[in-house]
């Protein structure tokens, strides 16, 4: 991966001058370079990660992980089947992936009761889902590469040679 | 009672920056651009390997030399990476940290009176291993201008009756400096002429950044001149972990594994069952921190430029070695008081030679935001002076 592209993973706030200075670029190709991979469509979107465990209150939200295995219809294969699924705004990722069943779906309801709602009624009547299972998701420890448990310390002493 | 304690102890220089250290250590709430050891943690994967085996019962003493296995990857590695052979055996010791190596090869080396060529700036035990070997060290002074490189012309000068060896550690604690392969071949020529054994401390060497790192034993004609050094410390960020290695000319090896089986018998099995994991399969974390070393490096060298504190790029490790000439403060007086007022923490130039005065030693194994904070401050600072 592109240089920009590693230290914008990591830290989105990172500006172009500072970039610049990290890499021994100009200042200008690099903003020139953010801006066709935003053009592109690589850089898709500059987000915050944050614990929603520590932000909002566990009692008002759940995720699950639903297994959804389908049909695929004759010539648009899986894409026409994912749209359909993903264009729910429940819906906060989801992935084709090889297996024992064909899409990992993670969806966010207010609680038990909405997620199951959402499966029963829009996600296992659809034409091509065959089953579905569920699993809701008791505790995230890491997201992204980021561990979210606060970072423990600093071992190392504070001075030597 | 009163004791009468070894005369060669008594005359060994005190540190002088000890009191400054427990200074820093004593404060709360430092950014610290004074430590000497990566800011990574050991890769999970290695210290997952430390943990299985304790699990398993790995807990005795290995071979003096160190085991086997390790031997034989360091080999392995040296030949893959630089094309450097070494017999696993006869011409590798597994000493702890490079620190015993150096020791090892002064008192294996030397007798009483022998000079040893020490470059300046230097790592602290350089001088101090030497003198309790019974040797002098003789000062090759260094030049900023000269990025704190050693030249052939001065080593060749400084070779007066006695020099038996010279200490070379590229890339080098505390200036970043390193040399290329010409520059290497350069100085080989003057080693080869003096007939000087070489002590190469080599532990920086995967943390080159602007060209490839020649070992000085891989140069034409070196390999019976050098002693080897390197460790996982830096590469690996195994620093706790203190093992090291030495390769080199058979007799000296011998020589060297004669004291370290009376004073140390083997390093400690658990960090040698880490290294063999680390260097089986760590190379991949190794080029990432070494990426993100390079950035902070950019970063830190333009930074400290701006500011008006004269900085040389270096060429490795991670520290810079700027000048505070423009404060006209001494080295100790400006770290002292750069961590009364801005609780910035970095090691004064002193510390490595009574002739840096006017540098100090910053460390960039640190996060971007710390590097960025401290900055500010020393900014700050500088121009309140």
């Amino acid at each position: 991966m592109d240089e920009i592209l590693e230290i914008l993973t990591n830290d989105a706030r990172v500006t172009p001058e500072e970039i610049a200075g990290l890499t021994g670029k100009s200042v200008a190709a690099v903003k020139k370079a953010i801006k066709q991979y935003e053009k592109d469509g690589v850089i898709v979107k500059y987000k915050t990660l944050i614990n929603q465990d520590l932000a909002r209150d566990t009692s008002k939200f759940v995720r699950a992980l639903i297994e959804v295995s389908v049909s695929p219809q004759k010539d648009v294969g899986f894409d026409k089947i994912a749209e359909r699924i993903y264009n729910f705004p429940e819906v906060k990722s989801c992935y084709l992936v090889s297996g024992a069943y064909d899409f990992l779906v993670e969806v966010e309801g207010e609680s038990i009761h909405t997620v199951s709602n959402f499966i029963a009624s829009k996600l296992s009547p659809m034409e091509s889902v065959q089953s579905t299972s569920t699993h809701f998701l008791l505790k995230k420890f890491k997201e992204d590469g980021q561990i979210l448990a606060k970072g423990s310390e600093e071992k190392r002493l504070k001075i030597s040679i | 009672m009163k004791y009468e304690l070894s005369k060669k102890v008594e005359q060994l220089a005190p540190s002088g920056i000890r009191a400054f250290f427990d200074l820093v250590l004593g404060m709360k709430d430092v950014i610290s651009l004074g430590v000497g050891e990566p800011d990574f943690v050991t890769p999970w994967h290695v210290r997952e390997s430390a943990i299985n085996s304790l699990e398993e019962g790995y807990t005795s003493y290995t071979s003096n030399k160190g085991m086997p296995e390790l031997r034989k990857q360091i080999v392995k590695t040296l030949k893959h990476k630089y094309n450097l052979t070494y017999d696993w055996d006869e011409e590798t010791l597994i000493t702890v940290g490079v620190s015993e190596g150096l020791d090892l090869v002064m008192r294996a080396i030397l007798n009483t009176g022998d000079k040893v060529l020490v470059p300046e700036p230097v790592y602290v035990s350089y001088g101090p291993v030497v003198e309790l070997a019974g040797g002098k060290p003789a000062v090759l002074k260094t030049d900023i201008n000269n990025g704190f490189k050693l030249t052939p012309q001065q080593i060749e000068k400084a070779c007066v009756k006695g020099v038996k060896a010279i200490m070379i550690n590229y890339p080098c604690n505390p200036t970043g400096a390193s040399y290329t392969k010409k520059e290497l071949e350069d100085i080989a020529r003057v080693v080869k002429k003096k007939g000087l054994i070489v002590i190469s401390d080599e532990v920086y060497d995967e943390l080159t950044y602007d060209f490839d790192h020649t070992p000085f034993a891989s140069l034409k004609g070196m390999k019976d001149h050098v002693v080897y050094l390197n460790g996982f410390s830096k590469a690996y960020a195994m620093t706790g972990f203190r093992i090291g290695w030495a390769c080199g000319p058979r007799k000296i090896i011998a020589a060297m594994t004669k004291i370290h089986q009376y004073t140390i018998l083997c390093p400690p099995i658990t960090g040698q069952m880490a290294c063999i994991e680390a260097m089986k399969h760590g190379q991949r974390n190794v080029q990432n921190m070494k990426k993100e070393y390079n950035r902070r490096r950019k970063y830190i060298v333009k930074a400290l430029n701006d500011i008006g504190l004269d900085c040389h790029m270096p060429q490795g490790a991670f520290y810079v070695f700027p000048s505070i000439k423009k404060t006209k403060m001494k080295s100790m007086d400006f770290a002292t008081k750069l961590l009364d007022e801005q609780k910035v923490a970095l090691v004064p130039g002193v510390a490595f030679g009574q002739g840096w005065d006017n540098c100090v030693r910053i460390s960039y194994a640190s996060s971007y935001e710390s590097l960025k904070e401290a900055i500010k401050r020393i900014d700050a600072f500088v121009k309140g002076k």
